[in-house]
């Protein structure tokens, strides 16, 4: 150690300054980046971004979403775009990891400079940057998680959620297993360890009353045997999925494989059929698979003037990837975002764009309009039914509306919202 | 380097960053932020594996105990009533001492095992903290523990932004931590982890405890990637068993690797890369114009691929990593300044050309 003291010391650390001192000056040149009036907007672009999972486990249920939604903009561009202005739609992967969804949102709306944050997808991802985003006024449209945390104005006014909220189809599917099954059923529910799955139990609750057994399953965990084994000890008839795809198919192929038969209502997260089938497979997927029900809020028939409009552009735009629920979502967001961008005035900024959603113009696709006003970011105040029929998923009955407390559930009367100008939004 | 030494270096440096981060723009403060959280972990264990010549491969999982109990600590103070810069120095103490304690059991047990058994034992423990994380409720499951959102403090609000703020914490606590490992480096302790780490037998011969010195080792490199932990909780305000995976672990392995095994300098280095290579390969793929499926595709594997390449072309080429061709590099300058001017005026020829400090840091494994 004695060797070491003095001369190189002092050169050292003159050394290290230095250091310091090109570096800096090489980060702070290559940092240099303008903030523009309105950040996204320019001459002919809007710069939007998103953060959804590309890699990781549960990239397979969910990458096909934002694909969809770039295709519907490639296709609203080639039409000319909102007040002349194509839209550019960053996409970033966050591989389902809150703290790399803290990174890349941070780079979206400090790097990209977008106008603002479309549909970020998931509850523990989208979270982790809810305060980031409304701390620094950055719209935070369409978020893809049933959560209703999405829906505070008064704490979080930039944010607007998208999916109908899991209390919501909690109540309205114990609705109609309750008209269906009557009193003599038993009701048990298999629910994620989030809020996905309290959340989805408490809208249960609210109509059933009590529930002869709550299981739950963490997203990390491959294996549901023990949570159906219990349910069919306790004797289910009825069975309720607060699941996402991947774990929807794995409770019926486990229930299947032990022999246990009951009915199965899953929340629209976990229950696209086209996704289930390539989980399950063509051969078991369809038997497995019929009289499944679970809910819906986005146009889905497959003789549906959007659907029609949708299945066009995925041919066309998006290289004929598999046309499922995930291709309508995000193509459906996608339209609902050109729709409040058209509505935001010739000359969008952050400020407008959340001006025109909280004038409750922007009415979207959906089986319903939007609830969007004031006083409410919530997206959808009902859900359709659907049921597998023949290896068909469609609606069946009514559409219901309910609120996310313990109001009654009703239906709806209204219609829905009709395909105009071949899908491209006008102001 | 004497002690006094060291800590004027720890602390010019970390007042250098300071200034430092008034030159960057809130995104590339958010990067350094990031870049001092993980250069905590790196630096003990670019310590642990260098110095005392043990290999972990579960220092992702120590960060993450570091982070929950920085996350719980802060979480159960601020129900109590407690705020500010007493909450965070309680919870950082905290995320030290959880981490250390984790550390310490795995040096009792890693201190009877060599090479390959070790490993595969700090694997374990990596594979395990996620997923006990995941399956305890009190730990909030995959979702993790979110903390209250905490801004600027009162009187800096009007000056500096949120990200800068943080740049300064992590800056902060970074420096503790690195320059205590730089003490303990310098120190008594350091050159028995080094005598240890060269011939056990020998090290006993001359009085040393092998396996004390093993598992303080531990204990040392485990508080400072608790302190990663806790740093990189306080940046994002969560903390979730997703963020501190086996590939983590790996990427920290393969950072201190790449940036020079032992060397602190490497460190650092390794952590800036580990932080700006996804951007960098990121930059780069969105200027190339590629079709946008294809960019969707390789983001996020790509930075994985050039990381990998980036290992086996350094390992081959410079296996003393960037560190040591650095040092390489120097001492081949000053050998031809030597040359071509024989007699320099201005400095006396240097007693200490090839410093042994560095000849003796010198990877011989991993």
């Amino acid at each position: 150690m004695s060797l070491l003291r003095t001369p190189p010391t002092r050169r050292h650390a003159r050394r290290t300054a230095g250091t310091f001192v090109a570096l800096a000056t090489i980060v702070a040149l290559t940092a240099c980046s303008t903030p523009a009036a309105s950040p996204g907007v320019d001459e002919d672009t809007v710069t939007i971004g998103t953060h959804t999972p590309l890699t990781g486990p549960a990239a397979a249920g969910y990458s096909s979403i934002s694909a969809a939604a770039s295709a519907y903009f490639d296709y609203l561009n080639d039409n000319g775009g909102i007040h002349g202005r194509s839209i550019e739609y960053v996409v970033k992967d966050d591989a389902y990891n809150p703290a790399t969804t803290q990174t890349v949102v941070r780079e979206l709306v400090q790097e990209h400079q977008v106008l603002a944050v479309v549909n970020g997808l998931g509850t523990p991802t989208h979270s982790a940057v809810l305060d980031y985003l409304n701390e620094n006024g950055v719209p935070d449209l369409f978020v893809a998680s049933g959560s209703p945390s999405w829906d505070q104005p008064e704490t979080y006014p930039w944010t607007f959620a998208f999916n109908a909220d899991y209390i919501t189809e909690g109540k309205v599917l114990a609705h109609h297993a309750q008209q269906t099954h009557g009193d003599d059923a038993v009701y048990c529910v298999l629910g994620q360890d989030d809020d996905f799955g309290i959340d989805f139990a408490a809208g249960l609750t609210t109509v059933l009353d009590e529930l002869a057994s709550t299981q739950t399953y963490a997203v990390s965990n491959q294996d549901v045997t023990a949570q159906i084994g219990a349910m069919q000890a306790a004797g289910c008839t009825v069975n309720f999925l607060a699941t996402v795809n991947g774990f929807t198919a794995l409770a019926l192929g486990t229930a299947a494989k032990m022999g246990y038969r009951a009915q199965w209502l899953t929340s629209s997260s976990g229950g696209d059929y086209p996704t289930l089938l390539g989980y399950l497979g063509e051969e078991n997927g369809p038997a497995l698979l019929e009289g499944l029900v679970s809910t819906n809020y986005l146009p889905f028939s497959d003789d549906d003037p959007w659907v029609e409009l949708f299945r066009r552009v995925n041919d066309e735009y998006n290289g004929g990837a598999p046309f499922t629920g995930n291709t309508i979502f995000g193509m459906s967001v996608a339209y609902t975002f050109a729709e409040a961008l058209a509505r935001a005035g010739e000359d969008p900024t952050r400020e407008s764009l959340v001006e025109a959603l909280k004038s409750g113009d922007v009415v979207g696709n959906g089986i319903l309009p939007l609830g969007f006003g004031a006083d409410s970011h919530r997206a959808f105040g009902g859900v359709g039914i659907t049921t597998v029929t023949g290896g068909v998923q469609d609606y069946v009955g009514e559409v219901w509306t309910t609120d996310n407390g313990d109001g009654e559930v009703v239906p709806y009367d209204g219609e829905a919202v009709a395909l105009e100008n071949e899908g491209i939004p006008q102001s | 380097m004497s002690a006094r030494r060291t800590l004027l270096l720890g602390l010019g440096g970390l007042i250098l960053a300071i200034g430092l981060t008034f030159l960057l723009d809130p995104y590339r403060n958010y990067q350094l932020a990031l870049v001092a959280a993980y250069l905590c972990a790196t630096a003990g264990l670019t310590v642990l594996v260098g110095l005392s010549g043990q290999l972990s491969l579960g220092h992702a999982a120590l960060m993450a105990a570091g982070g929950y109990g920085f996350a719980l600590t802060s979480q159960a103070l601020t129900s109590a009533g407690v705020g500010g810069l007493p909450r965070f120095l309680a919870a950082t103490v905290a995320a030290a001492v959880v981490a250390g304690v984790l550390g310490l059991l795995l040096g009792l047990a890693g201190a009877r095992l060599h090479g390959p058994y070790l490993a595969g034992l700090t694997l374990t423990l990596v594979v395990a903290v996620p997923a006990v994380a995941a399956s305890v409720g009190a730990l909030q499951g995959d979702r993790g523990v979110q903390m209250q959102f905490e801004g600027v403090p009162g009187p800096l609000r009007a000056l500096i932004a949120l990200e800068q703020w943080q740049a300064w914490v992590a800056l902060a606590v970074a420096a503790v931590a690195v320059t205590g490992l730089a003490l303990v480096r310098d120190g008594r302790t350091g050159l028995r982890m080094r005598a240890v780490r060269d011939d056990e037998v020998a090290a006993a011969l001359a009085g040393i405890a092998p396996a004390r010195v093993k598992v303080l080792a531990f204990v040392v490199s485990s508080v400072t990637a608790g302190l990663g932990g806790a740093v990189l909780t306080f940046v994002t305000q969560s903390v979730s068993p997703g963020a501190y995976t086996v590939s983590l672990s790996l990427l920290l392995l393969v950072a201190v690797v790449v940036g020079g095994l032992g060397s602190l300098l490497g460190a650092a280095l390794g952590a800036v890369l580990l932080v700006l290579l996804p951007w960098l390969v990121g930059t780069v793929t969105d200027m190339l114009p590629l079709p946008s499926q294809v960019t969707q595709r390789i983001d996020g594997t790509l930075p994985l691929l050039v990381f990998g390449l980036l290992l086996i072309v350094l390992v081959a080429c410079a296996p003393g990593g960037l560190a040591g061709a650095l040092t390489a590099a120097r001492a081949r300058r000053r050998a031809r300044r030597r040359l071509t001017a024989p007699a320099p005026t201005t400095a006396p020829p240097s007693p200490t050309a090839p410093a042994p400090r560095e000849s003796a840091r010198t990877p011989t494994e991993g």
